[in-house]
């Protein structure tokens, strides 16, 4: 089910404006591979175009190369519906659907997909989603009521469950706990750390302490001076990163000195 | 001890100062008269209404002429038109204008979804009698054919059925003043519903589409939602308008009296009968014609709380999540 991502080359745009430049990486499967570094430098930008989101963007496209077990996303004959069916996303601040109850907020990506399913078959999928992202045994007793009556950091594991129902390839996580407080990270991050068993999983965070416990491997994004295009400083396993990075300004960013 | 002497000058203290700023007063003053205004004008229309409109509910059937024998079967042939028109109407312009509302706001690129609305909503600014003028002149001889297809090929469902001399000659019917009303209601439907279409959360759009929705499957999972209130009373307004809409109406249909079949002449709106009517003068028709617009000003009063109720509900529905 999990596969590994490689890139290479990758430019992305926004119109004529080149927002993220050259970017090369090989991103491991059944892993946690975090992203870090200062606000616009395009490391959102970057998660956004593993499963074309980015390009929901009128304007923005993509130059390079995006391969996920030998299918390039980019593709001439690669319908981006089908790559987001294979690639989840969570995103900065909880979005459930707000007129669907937690039960039909789960089953939403499945019910995409247009087959008709057994009462059972859906109780199980909710189930089985729901437990994988801690959250059942909260909100068992009330899979009827609105998604948006839970608490930020529950609407956000349910967004995780919605995501991973659908049992996709990769998720990817954009700030997932950057709306939430430190006792909701804590058990986003637990999830995290579960859901590594069976899934490829990236996430972009700006803080950094949450980038060296969640993760196996780093990427440093940087701006080379304000108005030039985001690119990849260093990608090396987290260990290595916060300990003893390769390059000079990962360790000024990673130590505060930064700039 | 000392806490309640040290209190004391403190609430004192408190007391007369309350901030006023002369600015504030007259604001609020203005406000005030503005909403105030709003409730005397509607009240003195219905009081207006009922005081000359009570007498004609009982006035003798000669008033009416020869169609009806009493207030009642006077005026049910009006409200019935009045409400066919209106019917027609939405069944035309509803889903026209949920779809155009749908392409500024989601299909079409900027350049073309500016342009396209600015067109729209110039439509409202046109006058009835030149919508009215242009439905007798060049729309209603259009539908003559179209008439005839109905009749040909749906004849068996009433409303289009009958002979062939049923179908009217000169396409002044109350289906062809449904047409012209549907494109006088246009603006308005689109207009609500392009707004709330537009303010659906773009999270929530993402959300979707990151699920793997196309583009239609998010529109189903989360505009037409989120719009759903929005809708609605977009409709109703769009209806408020159909039912009370007089001119275009009146110049539309040739007077008759009430027709089940929708493509031969006669019915009338209760508008529409109100402006054709009332310069004939006679105090006592003027009373019934006044009765008449009672019971249409009732009925545009249940549509419009209807609405309000029906959003509310939503509203209620999407508040206690």
């Amino acid at each position: 089910m999990a596969k590994s991502i490689d890139v290479s080359d990758l430019n992305i745009y926004y119109g004529d404006f080149l927002a993220v430049q050259g970017v090369n990486m090989t991103i491991k499967a059944r892993a946690v591979t975090a992203f870090i570094g200062p606000s616009g430098c395009g490391k959102s930008t970057f998660l956004r175009s593993l499963n074309r989101m980015h390009e929901v963007i009128p304007g923005a496209r993509v130059e390079g190369k995006v391969v996920v077990d030998g299918q390039s996303l980019y593709g001439p004959s690669v319908d981006p519906v089908a790559v987001r069916r294979q690639i989840g996303m969570v995103f900065q601040r909880p979005n459930p659907f707000p007129t669907m109850s937690i039960y039909d907020n789960v089953l939403a990506g499945n019910k995409l997909n247009a087959k008709r399913m057994k009462r059972a078959e859906a109780d199980a999928i909710v189930e089985k989603s729901l437990r994988s992202a801690n959250l059942w045994n909260e909100v068992k007793d009330r899979l009827g009521k609105p998604g948006m009556g839970l608490s930020g950091g529950q609407q956000q594991r349910l967004c995780i469950a919605r995501a991973i129902a659908v049992e996709p390839q990769v998720l990817l996580m954009d700030e997932p706990c950057s709306a939430l407080d430190p006792i909701s990270t804590s058990a986003i991050e637990d999830l995290i750390h579960e859901l590594k068993t069976d899934y490829t999983i990236v996430i972009v965070t700006h803080n950094m302490q949450q980038a060296a416990r969640v993760s196996d491997e780093t990427g440093f994004f940087n701006l080379k001076a304000t108005g030039e295009p985001g690119h990849l400083v260093e990608f090396n396993p987290t260990k290595k990163m916060f300990s003893n990075p390769d390059e000079p300004s990962t360790e000024a960013y990673i130590s505060g000195r930064f700039g | 001890m000392s806490s309640t002497t040290k209190e004391k000058p403190l609430a004192q203290e408190a007391k007369p100062r309350v901030v006023t700023s002369v600015g504030d007063r007259v604001f609020a003053g203005l406000t005030l008269g503005a909403s105030l205004i709003i409730l005397l004008a509607l009240a003195s229309v219905f009081i207006f209404l009922l005081v000359k409109g009570l007498p004609g509910f009982t006035k003798a059937a000669d008033v009416y002429g020869p169609r009806a024998s009493s207030f009642f079967g006077y005026v049910s042939p009006l409200l019935g038109g009045t409400l066919i028109a209106a019917v027609i109407a939405l069944i035309i312009a509803v889903p026209l204008a949920w779809g155009i509302a749908l392409v500024i706001s989601h299909y079409a690129p900027r350049f073309i979804a500016v342009p396209v609305a600015y067109l729209v909503d110039l439509l409202a600014a046109v006058p009835s009698v030149v919508f009215g003028l242009w439905g007798v002149i060049v729309l209603a001889p259009q539908m003559v054919p179209v008439f005839e297809f109905l009749n040909t090929y749906l004849g068996f469902i009433p409303i289009f059925g009958g002979d062939d001399d049923v179908v009217s000659k000169s396409g002044r019917t109350i289906l062809t003043a449904g047409v012209v009303l549907a494109i006088m209601i246009l603006p308005i439907i689109t207009a609500i519903t392009r707004e709330v279409f537009s303010r659906t959360p773009r999270l929530n759009q993402e959300a979707a589409l990151a699920l793997g929705a196309t583009r239609w499957e998010m529109m189903r999972l989360t505009v037409f939602p989120y719009g759903r209130s929005g809708m609605v009373s977009a409709t109703m307004l769009g209806l408020g308008r159909a039912l009370g809409e007089t001119m275009a109406v009146a110049m539309v249909l040739s007077l008759g009296g009430w027709n089940v079949n929708l493509l031969g002449p006669g019915n009338s709106s209760i508008a529409a009968n109100i402006a054709s009517k009332y310069k004939e003068r006679s105090e006592d028709l003027l009373s019934v014609l006044i009765a008449t617009g009672l019971v249409l000003f009732l009925l545009t009063f249940l549509v419009n709380f209807t609405a309000r109720w029906i959003v509310g509900r939503s509203e209620r529905k999407m508040a206690s999540a």
